[in-house]
Parts: structure tokens; sequence; C-alpha cells
């Protein structure tokens, strides 16, 4: 019997032959990852109640400072220095300091620290976005993290694979982040609950690495333990340089078992939105536009990526944020922000009236920055809009792709990005 | 810390996709460190249920639908359900981060799709946990859980996830001197 790569990974990561979905497993882990909120707790736990003295491999860590930081208080600057600390006195080599990383899940990748074939777990729910490098990757607890740091393994599940087959090539301005929006319509937010989401098909093969990030990022708003992308040419050329350590991708066997298969026709798939107040809300854009909205945000680790600065600073180029609106632009990484400062995009966002503010994760997570009040209406470029993710409990969260979000911020209300620009400008990814 | 064989408690009934900003809004990680705190805002990004929290109980049981505890990775989500003063959680299905959390914590989360469907707020309920069966005595009735794995059964029976890791770095301190 064939393996999927997921298996494939898993049973190699334990040491066996083979594995099957339901197997309980203990693993080797080839990559981890904390932040400021979630390695205090790991480091206490490992140190305090664990009793280990060190890490198993600090040159397989690596930490981000980006959930409360820089500091929007004394109790997270507290979290950021023992983030700080504990990283320091446990020699982890990839630490990522406040202005020279970002968002972990944008931070990772791009330094070609998590890799094909790999085992990748990260105290953090979207870790899953890894797998657009096809690796195995997925999200983890405190203790979990610190039983991973002392041991360098961990217990698994086997997971079912689900196969997700797309075919066809997305229209002109739809993008992954509305293809894995109108997924996740489909299936629902616990679709794939616990399972592997296998992502393959002739559509990603004319979707680039940083697209990619945003639709494997999106795995765990349908439940998935992990999504997973098949190695090609993109993959390489993505890594070609930048991958620091050497790597064997994995491949689905022809014969192996998917618990079901679903197709999609993506050039099916229109521009869309998930509405308040859950990410499987899925509607067409003709249906909510004209939605007046309080503020836009562009930003988190789906959505705002270097790719997603240019189309966002495409569409508002010449333009100024609408009375009334309010727009805000976090960059997902210290390196974006250097390459948008390089290619002018921040120009035009502050001519445009945009705040712009350091790589964080800022307003996604109602951590500072752009948190909303109740009763307030806003379109967002990141993954989740359960009820209170943006602040209040009451504020309305709508979900787009960067250039939805920079046309409705032109105008005030939810808009199609042709209304603003005729054309995405040839060339701009 | 060891579970106890049987509970009883009242029941907290909530719905289904009850995500973890709901169960802890992401501003009080900055509790993360302090289960008491965290416990007194447990809930309290569910719309209507201001001051929740306050209402419960110690024993008290909570129901919910389909899902609960999707959303996030932060452990401080159980930590606070438990925080609050809820003995044990009933539920359809959980989000996988959750449910590892709670069995890494050794904290006893029960799935009943027969029990997340039939009971009712304020039912008294017994769970014994060895042979997996929901006592609902507001209603008179008795609903079946899904058994653990036994790899899940024997973390929650050590107290989770810590008991084991320290059991293992000893394994490893011996086989090194030897
Ligand atoms: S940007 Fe948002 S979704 Fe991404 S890691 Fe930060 S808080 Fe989580």
């Amino acid at each position: 019997m064939g393996m999927t790569m997921t298996e494939k990974i898993l049973a190699r990561a334990s040491g066996r032959e083979s594995v099957r979905p339901g197997d309980l497993i203990l693993a080797k882990i080839d990559f981890a990852m904390g932040h400021d909120l979630t390695i205090p707790p790991a480091g206490k736990i490992m140190r305090e109640q664990m009793g280990a003295e060190k890490i198993w491999d600090p040159d397989r860590v690596a930490v981000t400072q980006d959930h409360f930081q820089p500091a929007k208080d004394a109790a997270s600057a507290t979290l950021g220095r023992l983030t700080r600390e504990f990283s320091h006195q446990m020699g982890i080599k990839w630490y990522f300091e406040v202005g020279q990383g970002g968002i972990c899940h944008t931070v990772l990748p791009e330094n070609g620290l998590v890799l094909p074939g790999e085992l990748v777990v990260g105290a953090d729910s979207h870790s899953c976005t890894y797998g657009a490098l096809n690796n195995f990757a997925t999200g983890i607890g405190s203790t979990d993290l610190a039983c991973v740091m002392a041991l360098g393994e961990l217990w698994f599940r086997v997971p079912e694979t689900l196969k997700f087959v797309y075919h066809n090539r997305l229209q002109e301005w739809v993008e992954a982040k509305d293809l894995i929006l109108y997924v996740i319509g489909k299936i629902g937010v616990d679709g794939a609950r616990s399972k592997a989401m296998e992502q393959v098909g002739e559509t990603l093969k004319y979707i680039d690495m940083e697209a990619r990030l945003t639709i494997t990022n999106m795995a765990i708003e349908a439940g998935a333990k992990n999504g997973i992308l098949e190695f090609d040419e993109v993959t390489k050329e993505y890594l070609d340089g930048r991958a620091k350590r050497p790597y064997t991708p994995v491949f689905s066997d022809p014969d192996a078992e998917y618990e079901k298969v679903f197709e999609f026709d993506a050039a099916a798939v229109e521009l869309g939105v998930a509405k308040p107040m859950s990410p499987d809300n899925y509607a067409p854009l003709s249906e909510v536009i004209g939605t007046r909205l309080d503020q836009v945000f562009i930003g988190s680790c789906t959505n705002s990526r270097i790719t997603d600065l240019r189309r966002a600073a495409a569409v508002l180029e010449g333009h100024k944020v609408a009375a009334g609106c309010r727009l805000i632009i976090t960059p997902s990484s210290h390196q974006v922000a250097i390459q948008a400062e390089k290619e002018g995009l921040i120009r035009t966002f502050l001519a445009a009236g945009a705040a712009w503010t350091t790589a964080t994760c800022g307003a996604c997570l109602g951590g500072h920055m752009g948190v909303l009040g109740e009763g307030e209406v806003c379109l967002s470029t990141t993954n989740r809009n359960f009820p209170g993710r943006m602040g209040h409990p009451k504020a309305m969260v709508y979900l787009s792709n960067p250039a939805v979000a920079a046309a409705s911020a032109v105008t005030g209300v939810i808009t199609h990005p042709s209304e603003v620009l005729k054309h995405m400008p040839a060339g701009i990814r | 810390m060891t579970l106890p064989k049987v509970i009883r408690g009242k029941a907290w009934k909530f719905g289904a996709n009850i995500d973890t900003d709901q169960i802890i809004p992401a501003k009080y990680a900055i509790y993360s460190l302090d289960e008491i705190e965290l416990g007194k805002h447990a809930m309290e990004g569910v719309p209507d249920r201001d001051g929740w929290a306050a209402g419960v109980e110690a024993g008290d049981i909570l129901v919910a639908g389909s899902n609960f505890g999707c959303g996030s990775s932060r452990e401080i989500a159980p930590i606070a359900i438990r925080g609050a003063g809820i003995s044990l959680v009933i539920a359809d299905s959980y989000a996988r981060i959750f449910f590892r959390n709670a069995i890494n914590l050794g904290y006893p989360i029960l799935q009943s799709p027969q029990a997340a469907e039939a009971v009712v707020e304020g039912d008294e309920l017994e769970v014994d946990l060895e042979q997996g069966i929901i006592r609902d005595f507001t209603r008179s009735d008795e609903y079946r859980c899904e058994a653990f794995p036994p790899f899940m059964n024997e973390l929650l029976k050590m107290g989770g996830l810590v008991p084991w890791v320290r059991e293992r770095l000893r394994e490893r301190r011996l086989a090194a001197r030897a």
C-alpha cells in the first residue's frame, strides 16, 4: 500500500517503514518554533516542571518577537523579556529581535529554515503555513513545545489525508486567498478537522510561493492538522540560495489512500470574502459590494508579504483613503519592509493616507495598532474572523485579498478592485 | 495529580465552533502564567455571555457542540476553563490543538455527541471517567463517551505530558551514564 506525503514524513520521523492513519507515533522533530506568547510558558514548563536544563538542538529552534511586540504594555514587555532571556540562555540560533524579524510564519520560510520532507512544529496554530514548502508542519501548544525542546520528539496521531485537486487557472483579480476562502466555505471550519489537507493540481503551477503560503496558512481554518503541497520547480527556485540545510522532497505514491478527494475548477472561483463571524462564511464579492467600512487592515502571515504589498500599492497609487475610513498596513516581516521601501511602495501607502506600521501581528489578533471597537466594521486580509478576534466581540470582520482591501479603503465601502484600477499591471505579483 | 473516578457537577451549555478567541480573548495572553486570572475571563469572547466565569461553581461541567476550541494554538484556552472551576469538558467534537493541549495538561475532556445533543444548561451530571458514562439526573438519561486511544489514556492517567517527559529525561540520563 502506498503512502501520502504526510504519511511518508511521519514514517521517516518515527523510524518506521510505514504508518497508517490513526497510528499513534513518537516522532523526531526537524525544526521547532515559538514566539513571545508561547515561549514564556513553554520555557517555564520545560525548565521548572520537566526539569530539562537545555534544548535538544539550539540550531533547530526559531523564536520570533511578533505577537505583542514591540511591547504593547508592561505585561507584554515582561513576555518579551522572558522570551529574549530564554532564547539567549538556551543559545537558540534563530532568535529574531523586534525590528529584525517579523511574523513567524513569514520569517521562517523567507530565511530557508523550514524545508521539504521535514517534520516541523510551531507553538502557533498557523504553523501549517510551512507545508507550502512540501513539509509536514503543524501547530502545537506550549506543553508540547516544552516537550519538543526537552526531547526533540513529540507524539502524533497519523492523520487521514484529504486530497484537493485544483483544475485550470484563476481568473483575473482572483488570488490564492479567494481560492482558499472558497474551499473553506465549501467544506466548513471543521471540514478537515485533524486531517491532512494535500493540495495539488494544475492551478498551483501558476501560483508563486508567496501565494502558496497563503493557501497552506489557512488550512487550520478548515480545522486541518497540516496543509501540504507538492515539490516542484517553484519550490526549488524559492529555496535555491535560501535553504539552510540540505533537504529531500517527498511525493505521494500513486496508490496512496485518501479519505476523500475533492475536485475544484479554479477558473470558476470568483473574487470573494468571508463574512462575519467565521472564515467559512464565504460570499462572492458581488454579494457584499457597498458594505460600509470603518477600517481596512492589510497585514498578517496570510497576506502581507511583498507580492501582497505590491498589489495593494498598485491599487492605491494616486488615490486617497476615503474619509470616514482608515487603512492600516503592517508588513509581515522586516525583510518585506526593506523591500517595500526599496520599491517605493511605502511612499505610495503614506501618500494615500495609510498608517504604515512595523512588522508584527498587531491588529490581526486584536493585539495592538488597529484593535476594533464595538460595532465597527473591518475588511481585513487576515485569516480568521471569529467573534472578538480583532477586538470587541461585536465588531464585524470581513476577510479578503489585498487588492480588494486596498480598493475598498479608497472608496470606504467593499469594492471590486477594477473600480479603482482597470487591470493589474503586467508583472506585478 | 491523578484524575478522580467520578465527577459531579452542573452543566453549562455552549454551541458549535466555539473558537479559542471566544474561550479566552488574545489580550489575556499576557496572563499566560496565571491560571486564576485567566479563569476570570474564560468564555468572555462568547457573545451575550458577559460575566459567565463569575457564575461558575467549582466542579461544574462545560458541554459544547462540535469543533470546540478551534482557532489558535493557545494552551491558555483549556487552562482558562480549568481556572474558572470547570472540572470537565464534554463536546460533540474538538479541534485538534485544543484536544492535544487538554490531554497534555492531564485535563479530562470527553467526546460525546449524544451528551452534546441532549444535555440542557443547568442539568445535574455525573461522569464516570473509567467507564466513559455520563449520567444526566435532570433528564434521567445516560450517554456514552468515545474511548481514548491507549497512549492518550496513559498520558491522562499520569497527569499529562510533563511527568511523561520527566520519565523520558530520567531514562536518557541513565542511558548516558551507562
Ligand atoms: S499574523 Fe495573525 S494569524 Fe499570523 S501568527 Fe500573527 S496573530 Fe497569528
